[in-house]
Parts: structure tokens; C-alpha cells; sequence
């Protein structure tokens, strides 16, 4: 067995919300030792629950699963252990906890930066300013040592200290304006989280990139992601638009951008549904058709009906322009069938397509299954045997999946303090007592 | 100054947009990112926007952006001498990326294990819509149809209309993304460890386990039963939500402990807010009071613009965002003082900006060293640096093994 790529690479975990505790699951994931700081005096906002760590009973009866969704709909004792929006960020990672707002705490945090390799977080600016982790201390901790920072806007500019989620920062950009539905207003538009994806994956890959260049050269370096410059690439052909043709578009809903090159019909249509849309069981079916090929593979899964034969409907053109009646004609098609049904009968003929699957049916699916994509087990807190997402790829040669189950708040106070800092039995209890060390959020944290 | 990656060297097998995206990052950070395309090349040069609508397999705006600072090389692979010049650049290379459908690098004779037999040390990283091993392994995909699939589209919209998926390609372009992160880390193994690793690298994968909700519906309904819907029609919630104002949208988020620590500084009337139950914590849930702050509220936003309502946001550090357009970010003097755009020209698209580094790097900064390559537009040179002589190119051109440009 090889190891894994990251092996003996320390990144202390600074960051917070889903994208940088996404960034460092993704390098746990690869093998590095991902150091999560926390402090039982501070509540990082939407990082290890919402909308506050100890939860009561009555927050977690109703509402979307996702977000209050507790295990048994109870938050038991440490509901920020657990919570289903983050908790499966929180695999291969260890926790430890120091209050960094006090001198010693800096201290201990300096001496873990001393026996790493790369540091972030994406904090509002100001907030490691405040408490004094900037690029040059950490080099007088480790002089080849990496600083990403990846607040909203960046470190310049009239938006430096703008508070911004991963959602208010896509509006900026634009995105809010391009998606959701033609006939309808950005007010239809439900909350998306694409910014996070964009620079948790890039906040890695930099991170990366730069141990890269310090194992060539010896050289550390710092490194400033905006999130909302970061998200860009995902409206791209918008901004090319715009840039090449003067032009502003606006959403189209699910219709593809390139329907004037091939990509018509393209959209989701209905399917025999068990039930209503309020209870889950409405069931969707998202076709993609590409040129002229697909176009005939789709007229002969349906049966060659009469409306597919019209001359019009045979060019790319004529697709493109025709889509208004190709969506109602199709939808009246696919409405008959279960959405699995058509998904296979679809691909077998050669046409892109796929049920919109609806979440408590993933655990289900035969791909899922077979890719061994979620894992059943148990963490440290007793809450069950539930399955959990396993890395998004393998490095088959080494030990991959979940090497450690989602870490709880603290777990690993034993290992950064005894193993890595060697302090001594006596001096653990005395960090106990001032409150560094703790595997539980303080009362005073609401 | 050098990208982190000059010392690398990719060779680029994918098309499209995910894996194409994956590997300009490593171009734009440094590497040679040797861009193998198929005869008649990588189907995204027929992708829009085009300059003025016209359509030139050298002008797509699409392909563009996601194969700047790469070099190409036409290649034909059919051909016994197609897969020679491959084997020859893959002697030089320190990883391969390929976006075939499933099997068709072995039918190619250039498969995972004649790779690993002939250089144990080299990387492969095969990107698919569904994986290599998957009973859906052979099964077409788009933007729309992935992300209906793997991503947490069924509850995007609103409950009484289908579900509605995000931008264009954004789904792709977080997949190319999360994809730089398992070529880094072949890399990392193929240099240090010596151990070159195939890594099955599947689209639909990325959103299943991806970030945006998945997870956490998956996890929601396992724990508690409850399913994630999409809303009901839009409502807002103490200083939350989207609203409009005089010239657009703001989309806002100061309620909860925020709301306490802001609003009076927000609005710049603390009268509206004097009495002592707008300091209660969960003043958020009460209904009557979110109905009595809205009939302040909805009279404050149509006196003011998008951006004065962020610039009050701001200062009182309240969660923002502003609803722009496309032309407003382009015309947004922050983001051009930042140097967010970036200036290229081409013969067939002219002269225009376009959205340049993705974050910036002290040591070793994002370059833009070239445009998206023209078709074959660096056989021969690259050719020459894998030890081809001018006749043997010419040979292989003659041949129909390779296209120069």
C-alpha cells in the first residue's frame, strides 16, 4: 500500500462556514493532518451548527431536514457534533481546542504553526487582525509556512470588510440575475451555496500549489482568495457575453446556454409521482439533447410520434427556436413514465438523461451503491449508525474513505497537547482549568 | 516571476468544460499543459458566445477561457503513429488527464495498465460523467442532467414549479474544479512517493458528495426523517431574505444576534426600533414583529439604491449582497482597481476583457502568457521537444497522424 499523497503535510484549520471547512476536508481527504482550531468561548457562525450551538429541542421539530434535521430530532448533548449541515465536513480531520483571544493561547497556537505546513482561513477581515494572526507572525513561527486567506471581497477595495455569505457574494457577481426561472424574478430563485463549492476546491488546490513550490525552492508564500472573484468562472460565458457582444443575458431557466450550438431540448420534465409536491414525491426526469444524432435518438425512444417529424424541428436552428412547443410536447411525453424507467429506456438510446433525485432516494441508487459513495458508521457521540458521505475520489493504491470518522468539537485535545506539544500531565489539567481545553462549547455560547 | 507549476508538465487529454477547466488551472498557474485534441479538434470550439454571433472554430468565447495558457497539439490516437508521438510526450510528462468515455483509452492501446507498465512513476486521472466502474459508466451527461442527478437541484426553486437548475455550466465548472485537487494530489504521489496512482474521477461524484446541500439533505432525512423541499412562495425573515429596493435587489441577512448588534445602525432611525422587544434573540420568530419591521423596512428600501443599501450594510456589518448584472460587475470600478478583469486580443475575437485570477499568490502569481491555443498550434514545437525531426513530423502530418497548424 502507498500512502496517501499528503501524507506528513500539517494544515492548521482556521477557516469556517462550508467553505473552508470544505477546503480542508478535501486535503484530509488527500492525506494531509488537518489541525481544526476551536474555542469553547467562540461560536463560529455556521460552522459546526445553526443557529447556535446548544439547540433546543423545540428548534429541531420542524423545518427542512437539512438544516434542523437533528438525529432523532433531538440535539441531544452536543448538537454541534452532529448537525446535518456540517457534519459531513468533518471526516479524516482532528479537533483541538485553545482560546487564541488570550496570550497563552496564541503561544500554544504559534507552537502547532512551528510543525506545520500551510495555514487559512476566510474570516470577515478584521477578525485575524483582531486577534493577531497575520502573515508575519506566523513567519516568525515558521518561516516557510503558507497563509491563504479568503475573505468575501479580498484584502483591497471598497467591499474589503463587507460581511458576505458564499450566497450574497454569487448575487454580486451576477449569478442571482442568470439562473431561476424565465418568468420569474430573483425572488423565486432558492438559496444555492455555488460560491462555496468554487473556492473550498481552490483554496485546496492553492494550498497545494504553493507546498509545491515551497518543497522546490524552500519558500513560503501568502495567498488572498476573494470568494466573489473566485466564483466567476462558474458565470463565464456570461461575462464573455457581455464582454465579446455587449450582451446581458438573463435566466433561462433549465434551458441550455448553448441551445444556438446543439444543446436543445434541454430541461427537466415531469414523471409519474407517487405524491405531491409537498411531500417530496414529486418526481422529475432532466433530458439533455445534443445535435442532430441525439435528436433522432430521442424521436425514437418516444416512438417517432407525428409532432417530432415536422421539417422545422429537424435543424439545430429549428430546435433553438422551437422550444417553447419542444418542453410541452415533451413534458406531455415523460409524464406517463416512472423516472427511472425513462432514465434507462433514455440512455439506451442515447440520449443524456437522469431522474432530478430527490435526497432521501441517493442512498438508493445503484451507482451510489456501487461506487461505495456514502458509508454507514458510528461517531464518537452516541446518535447511531447512519451513512455518511465517503471522498469524492480514490487513490486506489492507498488507504482511502473515511480513515476517521467526523471529528467532534475537541476530540483530539489528547493528541495535539500530549503527542504533538509533549506537554506534561500536570500542565493538561492546568490548560483544562483556564479553559483552553474543553470537548464542549462554554453556557455562554447561546 | 514563474507559476507555482512551472515545473510541471500535464498532458491534457479532456474536452468540454470540466476537465478542460481542471487543467487550466494548472496552466494558469505555471505548468505546460500539452492539450491533446482529437482531428477537428475539441468539440467546445463550437461553444458561444462568438464575436458578433459568428460562428469560427478560433473565436468560441467558451473555449476560450477554459484552455487559456495551454499549447495544442492535434493528434490523431487511431493512428499506430498517433499513439507513438503519445508515448513519446507521455515519456516527458509528470501527469495524464483524460475525458474519454469509459474504455476507450484501452481500445486506444493507451489504457491505465499500459500506462503503469510503461512509467510507474506517471499519474492518470480519468474524468467521466458517471466513473469507470458504475453500472451507469456508459451513460451521457450534460450540466443539466448531472447536476439533476448528483446535485441538490430537486429542492432549487419553488415548490409549485419544477426544479430549476444553477447558471450555464456552473455545475461543471465546480466538478473541473474539485478535479484540480485529485491531479494535485497524483502529482504529489508520482514525485515524492514514485508511485503513479489512476484515479477514477466521476462528475456526477463531485455532486454527491460535493458541498452545495447534498450532504446535508442526505444526511437531514437520514437523522430526522425530513425531507429538504423546495420553498414556498418567497417570504422574508427579520432583516432577511431578498427585497426589492428603488433600482433592483439586495439580498440581506442581519437577523438573529446580528439583528440586535445592527439594525438601529442600518436604518439610521433607532426610533423605529426603541422599544426593548427588538433586542430579544428570538424576536426573529415572532411573525407580528417581522410584519411591523417590514412596514418600516419596505418604505427605507425604495428610497435608496442597490448599492446604498450595501454601503449602510456595510457600515453597520450586516450581511449584503447587492443584485448585480453582468454589465454592472463589469463596470464595477472595485473589481477593475483589484484587477479581477484581465485584457487579451485574438484575430478572430478582438480585443476584450475577461475574468483572470482566481486568487493571488505573493511568490508566484497567475499569469496570462497566451490565449487559448489555435487547433494544432504547437504540434510541430512540441513534437520537436519530445526529439522529432522536422522530416518525421512532416512523415506524420503526411500521414494524418498529427495537424500542425
Amino acid at each position: 500500500m502507498a500512502k496517501l499523497p499528503l501524507d506528513g503535510i500539517r494544515i492548521v484549520d482556521l477557516g469556517g462556514v462550508w467553505a473552508g471547512t470544505f477546503a480542508t476536508v478535501l486535503l484530509a481527504d488527500l492525506g494531509a493532518e488537518v489541525l481544526k482550531v476551536e474555542n469553547q468561548y467562540v461560536w463560529q457562525p455556521n460552522t459546526r451548527a445553526v443557529p447556535v450551538a446548544h439547540l433546543t429541542k423545540q428548534m429541531t421539530q420542524a423545518g427542512p431536514g437539512w438544516v434542523t434535521g437533528l438525529p432523532h430530532n433531538d440535539p441531544g448533548e452536543r448538537p454541534w457534533n452532529y448537525h446535518p449541515m456540517f457534519i459531513s465536513l468533518y471526516r479524516n480531520k482532528h479537533s483541538f481546542t485553545v482560546d487564541i483571544r488570550r496570550p497563552e493561547g496564541m503561544k500554544i497556537l504559534g507552537q502547532v504553526v512551528a510543525m506545520s505546513d500551510a495555514v487559512l482561513e476566510n474570516s470577515a477581515v478584521g477578525t485575524m487582525e483582531k486577534l493577531g494572526v497575520t502573515y508575519d507572525w506566523l513567519r516568525q513561527m515558521k518561516d516557510d509556512i503558507i497563509f491563504l486567506r479568503a475573505p468575501g471581497y479580498g484584502l483591497s477595495g471598497e467591499y474589503m470588510t463587507a460581511r458576505t455569505m458564499g450566497a450574497h457574494l454569487e448575487g454580486v457577481m451576477g449569478h442571482q440575475l442568470l439562473r431561476g426561472y424565465r418568468d420569474g424574478d430573483p425572488s423565486m430563485n432558492s438559496g444555492i451555496f455555488a460560491a462555496d463549492y468554487i473556492a473550498a476546491s481552490q483554496i485546496a488546490f492553492a494550498i497545494m500549489a504553493a507546498i509545491w513550490h515551497r518543497n522546490n525552492t524552500g519558500k513560503g508564500q501568502f495567498i488572498e482568495m476573494a470568494q466573489a472573484e473566485n466564483a466567476a468562472s462558474m458565470f463565464v460565458q456570461a461575462y464573455m457575453n457581455y464582454t465579446l457582444n455587449g450582451v446581458t443575458e438573463e435566466p433561462i431557466g433549465n434551458r441550455s446556454i448553448y441551445a444556438e450550438d446543439g444543446e436543445a431540448p434541454c430541461g427537466v420534465y415531469p414523471c409519474k409521482s407517487p405524491g405531491t409536491n409537498a411531500q417530496g414525491e414529486d418526481r422529475w426526469i432532466a433530458i439533455t439533447v445534443t445535435g442532430d444524432a441525439e435528436w433522432a435518438a430521442l424521436r425514437e425512444a418516444m416512438g417517432d410520434p407525428e409532432w417530432t417529424r415536422a421539417d422545422f424541428l429537424q435543424t439545430i436552428a429549428g430546435r433553438a427556436a422551437n422550444q417553447d412547443l419542444l418542453d410541452a410536447r415533451i413534458g406531455d411525453w415523460t409524464v406517463a413514465f416512472e423516472d427511472y424507467e425513462l432514465f434507462q429506456r433514455l440512455q439506451a438510446a442515447g440520449v443524456a438523461a437522469a431522474p432530478v433525485l430527490e435526497a432521501s432516494r441517493v442512498l438508493a441508487d445503484p451507482h451510489v451503491h456501487a461506487r461505495n459513495l456514502y458509508e454507514a458508521l458510528r461517531i464518537k457521540d452516541d446518535i447511531g449508525v447512519f451513512s455518511y458521505p465517503r471522498p469524492l475520489y480514490e487513490f486506489p493504491e492507498s488507504p482511502g474513505g473515511i480513515r476517521k470518522p467526523p471529528v467532534g468539537f475537541g476530540e483530539d485535545n489528547d493528541y495535539v497537547y500530549r503527542q504533538l506539544l509533549e506537554v506534561s500531565d500536570a500542565e493538561y489539567e492546568r490548560l483544562v482549568a483556564e479553559g483552553h481545553i474543553a470537548t464542549a462549547f462554554d453556557a455562554s455560547v447561546p | 516571476m514563474a507559476g507555482p507549476l512551472s515545473d510541471v508538465t500535464v498532458l491534457d487529454l479532456t474536452q468540454h468544460l470540466a476537465g478542460p477547466y481542471g487543467t487550466k488551472l494548472f496552466a494558469d498557474f505555471g505548468a505546460d499543459v500539452i492539450k491533446i485534441e482529437r482531428p477537428g479538434g475539441d468539440p467546445a470550439r463550437k461553444l458561444g458566445p462568438f464575436k458578433d454571433g459568428k460562428r469560427d472554430s478560433e473565436g468560441s468565447g467558451t473555449f476560450f477561457y477554459f484552455n487559456t495558457n495551454k499549447r495544442s497539439v492535434a493528434l490523431n490516437l487511431r493512428a499506430a503513429e498517433g499513439r507513438a508521438a503519445f508515448w513519446r510526450l507521455a515519456e516527458r510528462a509528470d501527469v495524464v488527464v483524460e475525458g474519454f468515455r469509459p474504455g476507450v483509452m484501452e481500445d486506444l492501446g493507451i489504457g491505465w495498465a499500459e500506462i503503469h507498465r510503461r512509467k510507474q512513476n506517471l499519474p492518470l486521472i480519468s474524468v467521466s460523467n458517471f466513473g469507470q466502474e458504475s453500472p451507469y459508466r456508459d451513460y451521457k451527461g450534460s450540466d443539466l442532467v448531472l447536476y439533476a442527478f448528483g446535485g441538490e437541484m430537486h429542492s432549487t426553486g419553488m415548490i409549485d414549479r419544477e426544479p430549476v437548475k444553477m447558471y450555464g455550466t456552473a455545475a461543471l465548472v465546480q466538478s473541473g474544479s474539485a478535479l484540480s485537487t485529485a491531479i494535485m494530489g497524483a502529482l504529489f504521489a508520482g514525485r515524492y512517493q514514485g508511485v503513479g496512482q489512476h484515479v477514477d474521477f466521476s462528475i456526477a461524484d463531485s455532486h454527491l458528495v460535493g458541498v452545495d446541500r447534498r450532504h446535508a439533505t442526505v444526511m437531514g432525512v437520514q437523522f430526522s426523517g425530513r425531507k429538504s423541499l423546495r420553498p414556498p412562495a418567497a417570504g422574508v425573515r427579520l432583516l432577511g431574505g431578498l427585497y426589492p429596493c428603488a433600482d433592483g435587489w439586495v439580498d440581506l441577512d442581519g437577523g438573529g444576534t446580528r439583528f440586535k448588534r445592527g439594525a438601529r445602525e442600518f436604518l439610521g432611525h433607532p426610533e423605529w426600533l426603541a422599544d426593548a422587544k427588538w433586542d430579544d434573540p428570538m424576536i426573529g420568530l415572532n411573525p407580528a414583529a417581522i410584519e411591523e419591521f417590514n412596514g418600516y423596512f419596505y418604505a427605507w428600501l425604495m428610497e435608496r439604491t442597490k448599492r446604498e443599501v450595501w454601503e449602510a450594510a456595510r457600515r453597520a456589518k450586516i450581511i449584503c449582497g447587492p443584485l448585480f448584472t453582468v454589465n454592472e460587475v463589469f463596470d464595477d470600478p472595485n473589481f477593475r482597481t483589484r484587477g479581477f478583469w484581465q485584457g487579451a486580443e485574438t484575430p478572430e475575437m478582438g480585443a476584450f476583457d475577461f475574468p483572470g485570477r482566481p486568487f493571488l499568490m505573493s511568490e508566484t502569481p497567475w499569469e496570462y502568457r497566451r490565449p487559448a491555443p489555435r487547433y494544432g498550434e504547437h504540434t510541430a514545437e512540441v513534437l520537436r521537444e519530445a526529439g522529432y525531426g522536422a522530416f518525421e513530423i512532416e512523415q506524420l502530418t503526411a500521414v494524418g497522424a498529427v495537424e500542425a497548424a
